[in-house]
């Protein structure tokens, strides 16, 4: 297929038949609004110099593109580059967006953030710009990810914001964002949300995708740099989709650029227990787009479950349920046990604790290198490093002096 | 010329009183008794909440009542089947209250079908502003099923006018900035933001969200068309508390239409 002229969203915020603008009555004003002040904000220097400034002293960017040499021989086949997310400021490629709309809400006059957090990751990069720009912060947590993640709930406490205790369906990332949704809708008039994903209503997919579309430049212009061409494959996991579309938007009209997203296979796609939702899911509208879902015939939305909190989403964005319909991009899955066999891995090879979500997608691509020639490339998007998962690596595999 | 619901709500010269109950609380065969029960009180209509995994506009009652129903093995096939078998005991228009997912699954055509079968005369999609409509709107109106329009505090002047002018059966005019539930007071707004949908509404306006006693009922009542109570309902069917129904649905009897 070709993409050649790639232009998505349309005015409505549709990619195909995904995405839109599904959401209460209350929050369509400030669905609107927000997608008013951001277009507003695309053409105004003055935003883009402040984003930017913030972004190489604050975030440290741009962040290292780096040969894993010891990975690379380890697969026996194609070159593996790792895209060093990892090293952001608060560990994980989340303040890529949150950056972004905490200077939009800043803008718009709102000074109160609500957001939603499955790893803790995106609550502690919201966190983190809240309390930079002192803006009060709600993040809604599920209590099974606060159990698993709990070094993150306390960094965020430690940050100022007020963390909510999710308790209601699986207690993981779906229901934190239901409460976030539910929490806008009584707040909206002084609250902006902080979405963490490129999903949600129109413009959040859109303008998650563009602030983290900086992963895709700063690799397209790297690896020029290194290798003098174009990466022959690229691979990112998936929960909502945003670290894997912040680096292959720049490649989507880059038809010799193959590209991989990992969703999380759980216990195996034969089983109930995966974040599957593409392999597993049909269309859909959950938390105001159409999309990918995992959901019974009833159309009831089906918990999901990964060892990573990050990915344990029953969703998928509308920009990736549209990519996958027309066989642009290709979607694999990784299980549990893979990924924390490619945890353990990437930790002994090249001495980088990469997070849970981004050992996924590690794993699919020692095994995609495997099959490639060695004057192949691929580069890998290592959203997270594991600090905040090395206690469930623990309670999984055992070890350490007790 | 009027719909169905249009004119249900304004015949008997009388504000409306629309109860909602949640399909399946208390199991499925329980829902012709309550829907009787809520005719022979007066109700002018009835909302049919249909459960859902997900429900984001609604507070704890509804989503408790919604859990309630699931784990009953409650679905949308089930409830338009059961209706189907008692419909022509009803004689006031029945409107499902339902997030959009449901109706995906089911297959828009299809459900817009098998529910006008079932004598279903509306329909409240929460999740689907004014913006989205015509994903659905087309089947909706084949089949002569009025969607119901919200309008909310936050709303904007050109917007209420915009919804206004299309609006059928009638406006939904949700009277807090937040989720369904009961609440203790409203916004001091609330009677002018009723008079402005008034002003451009080709259909009556019932005011919904937190509306839980009868005092309530008569102070929105005096601005608006009439009441929509969920969550309060709800809690009064968990109590078995039939009387207080019966003495809540008829308050708004007292309130003649302006
Ligand atoms: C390190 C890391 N990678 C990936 C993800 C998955 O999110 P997304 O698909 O939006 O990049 C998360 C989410 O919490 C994360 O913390």
């Amino acid at each position: 297929m070709t993409t050649n002229t790639y232009d998505l969203p349309d005015e409505k915020g549709h990619f195909g038949n995904y995405g839109g603008r599904f959401v209460p009555e209350t929050l369509m004003h400030a669905v609107l609004e927000l997608e008013k002040e951001y277009n507003r904000a695309l053409a105004d220097e003055e935003f883009h110099a402040d984003l930017q400034k913030l972004m190489k002293d604050y975030v440290g960017r741009e962040t290292p593109l780096y040969l894993a040499g010891n990975l690379t021989e380890h697969a026996g086949g194609a070159k593996i580059y790792l895209k060093r997310e990892d090293l952001n400021h608060t560990g994980a490629h989340k303040i890529n967006n949150t950056v972004g709309q905490a200077l939009l809400a800043v803008r718009m006059g709102k000074r109160k953030i609500v957001a939603e957090t499955g790893a803790g990751q995106h609550g502690v990069a919201t966190a983190t710009v809240c309390a930079l720009l002192n803006l009060e912060c709600v993040i809604f947590m599920g209590k099974e990810d606060i159990r698993r993640q709990q070094l993150n709930v306390f960094r965020m406490e430690l940050l100022g914001a007020k963390v909510i205790s999710v308790d209601a369906g699986s207690g993981t990332l779906k229901d934190a964002v239901n409460e976030a949704l539910r929490y806008w809708v009584t707040n909206v008039r002084d609250t902006h949300y902080i979405l963490g994903s490129v999903m949600g209503p129109h413009p959040f997919p859109k303008m998650v995708r563009d602030f983290q579309s900086v992963i895709g430049k700063e690799t397209k212009q790297q690896f020029f740099e290194k290798e003098g061409k174009l990466p022959d494959a690229l691979v990112a996991c998936i929960g909502g989709g945003s670290n894997s579309i912040g680096l292959f938007y720049p490649f989507i009209e880059d038809n010799s650029v193959s590209i991989y997203g990992v969703e999380a296979a759980g216990l195996g796609l034969a089983t109930d227990k995966h974040a599957a939702s593409l392999s597993k899911g049909k269309p859909g509208v959950l938390h105001g787009a159409m999309m990918y879902l995992l959901q019974d015939e009833d159309g009831q939305i089906q918990e999901a479950h990964s060892i990573s909190a990050g990915l344990d989403y029953p969703g998928i964005g509308p920009e990736h349920s549209y990519l996958h319909d027309i066989n642009r991009i290709t979607y694999e899955s990784v299980t549990d046990d893979e990924a924390l066999e490619a945890f353990q891995l990437l930790s002994k090879l090249e001495g980088i604790i990469p997070a849970l979500e981004s050992a996924h997608a590690i794993a699919y691509a020692v095994k995609l290198a495997a099959g490639m020639s060695k004057d192949e490339r691929i580069v890998v998007c290592l959203s997270g490093r594991g600090d905040k998962d090395v206690q469930t690596i623990k309670d999984r595999i055992g070890g350490g002096m007790e | 010329m009027m719909d169905r619901i249009q004119k249900a709500l304004t015949e008997k010269g009388k504000k409306a009183f629309v109860p909602y109950i949640m399909a399946g609380d208390g199991g499925l065969e329980t829902l012709k008794e309550k829907l009787l029960f809520l005719q022979e009180c007066g109700a002018d209509a009835v909302e049919i909440g249909i459960p859902f995994s997900d429900p984001v506009a609604d507070g704890p009652t509804i989503q408790e009542a919604g859990i309630r129903a699931l784990s009953r093995g409650t679905t949308l096939r089930k409830v338009l089947e059961k209706v189907q078998t008692f419909k022509p005991e009803i004689s006031i228009p029945l409107i499902l209250m339902t997030y959009l997912n449901p109706l995906v699954a089911y297959g828009l055509e299809k459900f817009s079908e098998d529910a006008a079968e079932s004598g279903i005369s509306g329909c409240i999609i929460p999740d689907l502003p004014l913006e989205e409509e015509d994903f659905i709107l087309p089947a909706l109106e084949e089949h002569e099923i009025s969607l119901i329009s919200l309008v909310t505090l936050t709303t904007p002047v050109e917007r209420i006018k915009e919804i206004g002018s299309k609006a059928t059966g009638f406006i939904y005019a949700v009277t807090v900035t937040g989720i369904t539930g009961a609440r203790n007071d409203f916004s001091e707004d609330l009677a002018a933001f009723l008079s402005s949908i008034k002003s451009v509404s080709r259909v009556p306006v019932l005011a919904g969200f937190g509306v839980s006693n009868a005092e309530q009922v008569r102070e929105v009542c005096k601005h608006c068309d009439g009441v929509i109570v969920g969550s309060k309902i709800i809690d009064l069917f968990e109590q078995g508390d039939l009387a207080e129904i019966k003495r809540l649905v008829s308050t708004s009897e007292g309130v003649s239409l302006t």
